[in-house]
């Protein structure tokens, strides 16, 4: 057995998973073939809000190749209620979610039919021949003022567009005291009213769903982040018994948290094909992602920030209204609530109360995306911070120094009732500013302001926090989530020493088969290349809780160390039995068990065979080396990092160009550094996009206007800049191995960094503030119109290829 | 409509609908599902395919286009179990996380090679601007275009892909060879 002379932990070690992405070798869902499949298309409400009066079939029936037509009235006794599984409070509202739309529709993109046939050319074909009559409703798009008293109503049997109101006081809970009195003795008040534009996921396979049903348990293969919650959900949904179900998630082409879902077409591609009886495959149109996948953010968020004179910031009062679309979708309730934790970012507020309402609109659900909730959270936090810095006249970023919490107050109770227990803002800012080169661009900064350079210079920052790793699972449930926050590992030692890694965890981009092995060669000394790990099966991994929020190495990862020390303690038990010794006296090292003092050693590897074979173990010990371990943290996990952005604006076209951006992220002890900087590297770059290109638009009839890559600019290579990337390395004290998530931080932190650059590169021609994405449009007229709060511009396409809006312009 | 076409060095003669697109051809008739659909508008460029010799996304491009041609994907880059430059230049820099765009992303990044052997940082970005990721940023993707242009320069080592234009022009619509 190879001696693993140089430690698996933190080796740049290239990814195992890229041998069949590289080659073409891939099974995505949609490169499936069954023996008599069937293909499923959907046909799609173009109205928002409206009864569906009649819906004519007979046409579509005829067509060639057409099996099966049903509406939602053929599927309504069957078809349950898509699932939520977070009511964020006791009296949350709820409307029942169909996945095909029965009377009314809610939201344009909603299914309201569809077709199986033959091929999937012939399924569409069919859609083209159903007719549908809508008598149209009122549509609620906006807002603030569907919360209006006397607002047209998305679900008129509800009475309101809320579903929930949810309150977080830190002098109710006892985690500080009254803002109402901080805000009315506060020497400064800043108040500022931030958007979080609708952004959609955007992940670059489509989503596709096969079902092989058979009398005795239905396969489905689906292009999904959680396999095992969809397995259990489908149960629920649909009355099947969960032993009968097998979910199997095989290659997934990115998730982002567009893919933490159960979705209406993988609740239809079940119920047909069990109808059916015949395998059944649906795969989406990049149009259908994007008109029904879920959204993400789309929050309006009132803030109010009280603060002394001498920049020490004492309360902070925010009240947001969350756009959940026309249907609560999984996990949405709960996405905003998440931001509640996070609003105080790295501060010291001793005074704080957070607001949210979630409404309804006749829009596209929303739901988790990337970093869901702290996102939002972190810039308004962000973008406030530096607000008050130029209010005050001093340097945003003495400002977040005099506030932030200094790196021996860890562990730090927040006032949001969280405790961060480790961190080093100083460290991570010191290290960041030194490769900005921050004075020099400050220098340059004010150069540029005193010559009226037509392209000016801002330096934007974020000294963000996030919590991830979501758990432990009893503060999930006193949250109301119902899932839990644990994770499992499963190790199977072979015969031939060889080791089977199962996890939990469900990686779609990420990087497990690689991260996992390493660990498991870090623990048990066996060569990198002999681990195998599987997962995204119910069959092979029957226990996990998927791959979201962050999670997986901080849980997932740990349930593997935990199952890798279990294999162990019992292999020291067998191997100080063959040596013939007690077990205090063997030593293990390098994949072998020594007797301390002598020669005498036997390989890991001999002590599996030997444990396989059972010819010779002690008493009471049953045969073989497996062991399962499942890991519940006691804590959140709490990346940080300072995030430094210079922009230059052309104050005479309202261009944006990034001309560089530094993160200094720490994410605790890290496993494979080549993965975490490529996962930082891709938070950046969807940061990025929600600061300056992205926007889900919908027109005043609620069709949403961005529903190609055309017209939602998903940035391209020539739109985004070079990184330059380091880290700190402060260890996680809730984890054995001392990480913390990286997957969403970059995504967190870059959003605010960006246009905190941007308004600081025309602050001082009277801007405060460019609603996001900070198009050339809207930042030239924020220039020229000189606003102080929010340039109210009508959304418009995000300015990609022939996105012309109907004044004739890209905005 | 019967169709003749090369690709990945072996010669298929099929009958197909006259609306079927290249990249429906090649998946569903032919099982190479290396080449992957990601949008309807042809911006993302997952389906980037080289036909005689050039990249051309192959949702944009009708089966019957294709026609006494030779299609190179994905799947006929390595050769003799050796991969790609462009292929082992994306695993040793970290250029891809969920692959989806890989396939598109890989052809697309020989195409420019072999009218730019040697880019430079800018010349790599806009060279690969029809290719859409979400996950890398682009950053990794950059280098590892960089890093197999040094990897593919006369002398680096095996003979990696070139496109002779004249032969190209000249060439008679059958295949000679594996790939182009």
């Amino acid at each position: 057995m190879t001696a693993t002379a140089e430690p698996e932990i933190g080796k740049a070690r290239r990814r195992k998973e890229d041998a069949r992405l590289i080659t073409g070798a891939t099974r995505w869902t949609d490169n499936m073939q069954l023996t008599g499949m069937l293909h499923m298309a959907l046909l799609r409400s173009p109205v928002a809000h409206g009864r569906i009066t009649s819906i004519d079939v007979t046409g579509a029936v005829r067509m060639p190749g057409v099996l099966m037509v049903l509406t939602g009235q053929d599927v309504a006794a069957e078809q349950g209620s898509l699932p939520c599984v977070w009511p964020i409070t006791e009296d949350m509202l709820a409307p029942p979610a169909p996945s095909l739309a029965v009377d009314r529709v809610n939201f344009a993109g909603e299914a309201v039919a569809l077709v199986v046939a033959r091929s999937a050319a012939e399924a569409h074909d069919a859609l083209s021949a159903i007719d549908v009559d809508y008598e149209d409703l009122p549509v609620v798009l906006d807002m603030a003022r569907a919360v209006e008293d006397g607002a047209d109503l998305v679900h008129p049997d509800l009475g309101t567009n809320k579903s929930a109101t949810w309150v977080l006081d830190s002098a109710e809970a006892g985690t500080g005291s009254d803002v109402d009195q901080a805000i009315a003795d506060a020497e400064v008040l800043v108040e500022r009213t931030f958007r979080q534009q609708r952004l959609i996921p955007a992940f670059m396979e489509p989503r596709s769903v096969v079902v092989d049903p058979s009398p005795d348990s239905v396969t489905m293969w689906s292009s999904t982040q959680v396999p095992h919650i969809l397995r259990w959900m489908l149960s629920a949904v649909l009355g099947i018994p969960e032993q009968r179900i097998r979910v199997v998630a095989p290659d997934v082409g990115g998730g982002f948290g567009g893919k933490l879902q159960v979705t209406p077409e993988e609740v239809l591609t079940m119920l047909v094909a069990r109808r059916i009886g015949k395998p059944v495959k649906w795969t989406e149109t990049r149009t259908e992602s994007m008109l029904s996948g879920h959204h993400g953010r789309d929050q309006l968020q009132r803030l109010t920030l009280a603060a002394r004179r001498d920049g020490t910031v004492t309360g902070l009062k925010v009240d947001l209204l969350a756009d959940m679309g026309a249907y609560l979708r999984l996990i949405a309730p709960g996405v905003p609530i998440l931001g509640a934790f996070m609003f105080n970012g790295i501060y010291k507020f001793p005074a704080y109360r957070f607001t949210c309402t979630n409404v309804f609109t006749n829009k596209t659900p929303t739901d988790a995306y990337r970093g869901a909730g702290r996102p939002e959270a972190t810039f308004g936090i962000e973008r406030m911070m530096d607000e008050l810095a130029a209010e005050l006249g001093v340097d945003p970023l003495d400002l977040r120094r005099r506030n932030w919490i200094r790196h021996e107050e860890f562990p730090f109770d927040t006032v949001a009732g969280l405790t961060y227990d480790s961190g080093h803002y100083e460290a991570a800012t010191d290290r960041a500013t030194e490769l900005f080169g921050y004075d020099a661009l400050r220098a340059e900064q004010a150069e540029r302001r005193a010559n009226g350079d037509p392209v000016q210079l801002g330096i934007g920052i974020s000294t963000y926090t996030e919590m991830c790793g979501w758990a432990p699972s009893r503060v999930l449930g006193a949250l109301r989530y119902a899932a839990g926050g644990w994770e499992t590992a499963a190790i199977r030692m072979l015969p031939t020493g060889k080791v089977e890694l199962v996890t939990g965890t469900s990686p779609h981009g990420q990087g497990h088969e690689t991260a996992w092995s390493q660990i498991v060669a870090d623990r048990l000394g066996v060569p990198f290349e002999d681990v195998e790990v599987l997962h995204g099966d119910t069959r092979i991994s029957h226990r996990g809780l998927d791959s979201y929020g962050s999670r997986s190495l901080a849980v997932g990862g740990t349930a593997v160390v935990l199952a890798a020390d279990k294999v162990l303690a019992k292999a020291r038990t067998v191997a100080a039995h063959l040596m013939e010794v007690g077990e205090d006296d063997v030593e293990f090292t390098n994949g072998a068990f020594s007797v301390r003092g002598t020669a005498t050693t036997t390989t890991l590897g001999e002590v599996v065979t030997a444990a396989n074979a059972a010819h010779n173990l002690p008493d009471g010990v049953e045969p073989g080396l497996d062991a399962e371990a499942t890991f519940d943290p006691e804590n959140l996990s709490f990346p940080h990092g300072t995030h430094l952005c210079a922009a230059e604006v052309d104050t005479q076209t309202g261009q944006v160009k990034i001309r560089s951006y530094v993160c200094v992220d720490d994410v605790g002890k890290v496993v494979n550094p080549v993965i975490v900087e490529g996962q930082v590297h891709g938070g950046l770059a969807q940061g990025i996009a929600q600061a300056l290109y992205e926007e889900a638009v919908h027109d005043e009839s609620g069709t949403l206007t961005t529903a190609t890559l055309a017209d939602y600019l998903v940035p391209s290579a020539v739109d985004l800049p070079h990184f330059t990337t380091d880290r700190t390395e402060t260890p996680a004290s809730t984890n054995p191995l001392g990480v913390k998530g990286v997957g969403e931080a970059g995504t967190i932190a870059s959003t605010p960094a960006v246009v905190n650059a941007v308004v600081d590169a025309v602050r001082h021609m009277g801007v405060s503030d460019i609603e996001m994405p900070c198009t050339p449009m809207r930042v030239w007229k924020a220039i020229h119109r000189g606003t102080t709060s929010g340039v109210p511009t009508t959304p418009g396409a995000g300015g990609g290829l022939g996105s012309i809006d109907e004044r004739g312009g890209a905005e | 409509m019967r169709i003749t076409v090369s690709v990945d060095g072996v010669d298929y003669s099929d009958e197909v609908e006259p609306r079927t697109l290249l990249v429906h051809y090649l998946r569903e008739r032919l099982g190479k599902t290396g080449t992957v659909v990601g949008c309807d508008t042809s911006n993302c460029g997952a389906c980037t395919v080289h036909l005689d010799g050039h990249s051309v996304k192959s949702c944009a491009v009708l089966a019957v286009q294709a026609n006494g041609r030779e299609v190179t994907t994905v799947e006929g880059l390595a050769r003799d179990g050796r991969l790609h430059p462009v292929q082992e230049a994306f695993h040793q820099n970290h250029a891809l996380q969920c692959g989806f765009c890989t396939p598109g992303m890989i052809m697309q990044a020989i195409d420019l090679l072999a009218d730019n052997p040697d880019p430079d940082e800018d010349q790599v970005r806009h060279g690969l601007e029809g290719n859409l990721c979400r996950c890398t940023g682009y950053q990794n993707i950059v280098n590892a275009v960089r890093d197999a242009a040094r990897r593919m320069s006369p002398g680096a080592g095996p003979d990696a892909e070139r496109v002779d234009e004249a032969a190209l022009v000249d060439r008679t619509p059958m295949r000679t060879g594996g790939g182009e």
